[in-house]
């Protein structure tokens, strides 16, 4: 037991420390994944417009999403609007900002993949019934989109809570960063603490992403 | 079909815009509340009066890097920068705001005024100098050497021809040895933990790193000694500011000074250092009242 350091995470207020952490990496995982759906799903239905224009603007924003590695957008919104425009964001904020950023494009070419998805004699199948447009996309179109887009974002969402772990880097102390600190303040009293405080994380993770991914498959097959 | 994606057009892109409007309104208060002053200034910095009438300073510090900068088990700052940070904010009668820095980003942190000093264990170098300006130093680093007790090395003389000495390869020492003493045959390995077992091993007669290391790495391990504890050039640990803070860059220097007369940074070693360096290395590692200038003194009054 001491040898893995688990003792290191309940002394003082280690332990409560870490949930706090955790608390923060949730905090801005959920704001974004939320944004990130109701603008991701906006995006989407743009995207299979017809214009042109509006497909070239959202594929050029999908490939720098895509390109730029999240912690460079970090960098650049916190300390790049600061230099430029001499706005003083949050951190925080800062953090909300680039993972919507990221998880609208991500989250606006899956619904776009998924409204593709749905094979044309749907449409004209709805339409020769005599229903409006609208009808056609609230009754038949969307119900049918949301069951393929569930597995799929429930792999964005999860990739997105872990990936906070990289808001360490514009000064967030977040779970990871409390694991380090715990694990660095016990270096000589007990230097297998990593083991332990990192096993301990892994297991927080799996606590907030392990039920996303039962209550996805619970609708799903509820949806089917 | 059209329609609809019309009017969901509609709706998303006032959407689109109501954010970005209330966006800018938050930057612009946030703007009035604190940058109202940075922005007339060549540099995104606050003065020193800045500082003192808003109540607070950010300082912005290490919390992983024991015995430097940590976080203990009830969640408060600790360390030989911190100890220093702490004394700061008292004698600048504000509150201190501490920041969690890497090392990658404390001159990010200086230059946007994000924080108003770092006090990471930031080595000075030229390169470095021309980005941030440089407090007087208050620590020393060099380089050491570590030896077994049984054959000690107290000189790079002693080493042989055929012996060979133990680094970490991308670290200073190699680049030192490599350069002012080719002769010494170098065995270099990626990590940490590499170097440590093969040189308690005995596969070299010494292992060279920064003195800090060895230091440490002698006083946990009985059986070794550090022969050489200062090689080199020795770099300075020194408290930066942004480039041309100089109101609150003088105040730094001009209290590095006056602690030296109360030999605070030696009360910082025996608070915070000793456990891991013991008490033969304060003299090595401490710079009391700025060094140099110092220096005279403080060995006087010692």
């Amino acid at each position: 037991m001491q040898s893995l350091g688990i003792d290191v995470l309940f002394k003082g207020t280690n332990f409560l420390r870490l949930l706090g952490g955790l608390w923060v990496a949730l905090r801005i995982s959920l704001i974004s994944v939320a944004v990130s759906i109701v603008l991701g799903v906006g995006m989407g239905v743009l995207m299979t417009s017809r214009s042109r224009v509006l497909k070239a603007v959202f594929r050029i924003y999908l490939e720098t999403v895509r390109i730029m590695p999240q912690m460079v957008l970090l960098f650049i919104v916190y300390f790049g609007t600061t230099r430029v425009f001499g706005w003083n964001l949050e951190a925080e904020t800062s953090a909300v900002i680039v993972f919507s950023f990221w998880g609208t494009a991500e989250m606006g070419d899956l619904v776009r993949g998924a409204l593709q998805s749905i094979p044309a004699i749907q449409w004209q199948s709805a339409q020769a019934l005599g229903m409006e447009p609208a009808q056609v996309y609230s009754l038949v179109i969307l119900p049918q989109t949301i069951r393929r887009l569930i597995p799929l974002s429930i792999n964005l969402i999860t990739r997105m809570v872990k990936t906070t772990s990289l808001v360490m880097m514009i000064g967030i102390v977040e779970v990871l960063k409390v694991a380090q600190q715990i694990i660095e303040a016990n270096r000589r009293a007990s230097p297998n603490a990593a083991f332990g405080v990192f096993g301990a994380v892994f297991l927080l993770y799996f606590l907030i992403c392990w039920p996303v991914g039962r209550l996805a498959g619970y609708l799903e097959k509820r949806w089917s | 079909m059209k329609k609809f994606i019309k009017k969901f057009g509609i709706v998303f892109l006032s959407l689109t815009i109501a954010a970005a409007l209330l966006a800018g309104c938050g930057a612009e208060t946030a703007k009035t509340a604190e940058g109202a002053d940075a922005a007339d200034a060549a540099g995104a910095f606050r003065t020193l009066e800045e500082i003192k009438s808003s109540g607070t300073v950010n300082i912005g510090v290490f919390s992983d890097k024991s015995p430097f900068g940590y976080v203990d088990e009830n969640g408060e700052y600790q360390g030989y920068d911190v100890y220093f940070a702490n004394r700061i904010g008292e004698d600048l009668g504000v509150k201190i705001n501490y920041v969690s820095t890497e090392a990658a980003n404390r001159i990010e942190y200086l230059q946007t005024g994000k924080v108003d000093i770092i006090l990471a264990n930031f080595t000075v170098t030229p390169e470095r100098a021309q980005e941030v300006d440089f407090a007087l130093p208050y620590m020393n680093v060099a380089l050491g050497v570590v030896s077994p007790e049984s054959a000690p090395i107290t000189s790079l003389d002693e080493i042989g021809a055929d012996d060979q000495v133990i680094v970490i390869s991308g670290t200073t020492a190699e680049t030192y040895l490599e350069k002012n003493n080719p002769e010494i045959k170098l065995q270099k390995y990626d990590a940490y933990a590499e170097a440590k077992t093969a040189f308690e091993n005995g596969n070299g007669v010494a292992w060279a790193n920064d003195n800090t290391e060895v230091i440490a790495f002698a006083i946990e391990n009985p059986g070794y000694v550090v022969g050489i504890p200062s090689l080199g050039s020795a770099d300075t640990i020194a408290p930066a500011v942004a480039k041309g803070n100089a109101t609150l860059l003088d105040w730094l220097n001009e209290e590095i000074r006056a602690l030296g007369e109360e030999n605070f940074f030696h009360a910082d070693y025996e608070a915070t250092l000793l456990d891991t360096y013991g008490k033969e290395y304060e003299d090595t590692l401490v710079v009391e009242g700025g060094g140099a200038e110092g220096a005279a003194d403080t060995s006087a009054k010692q």
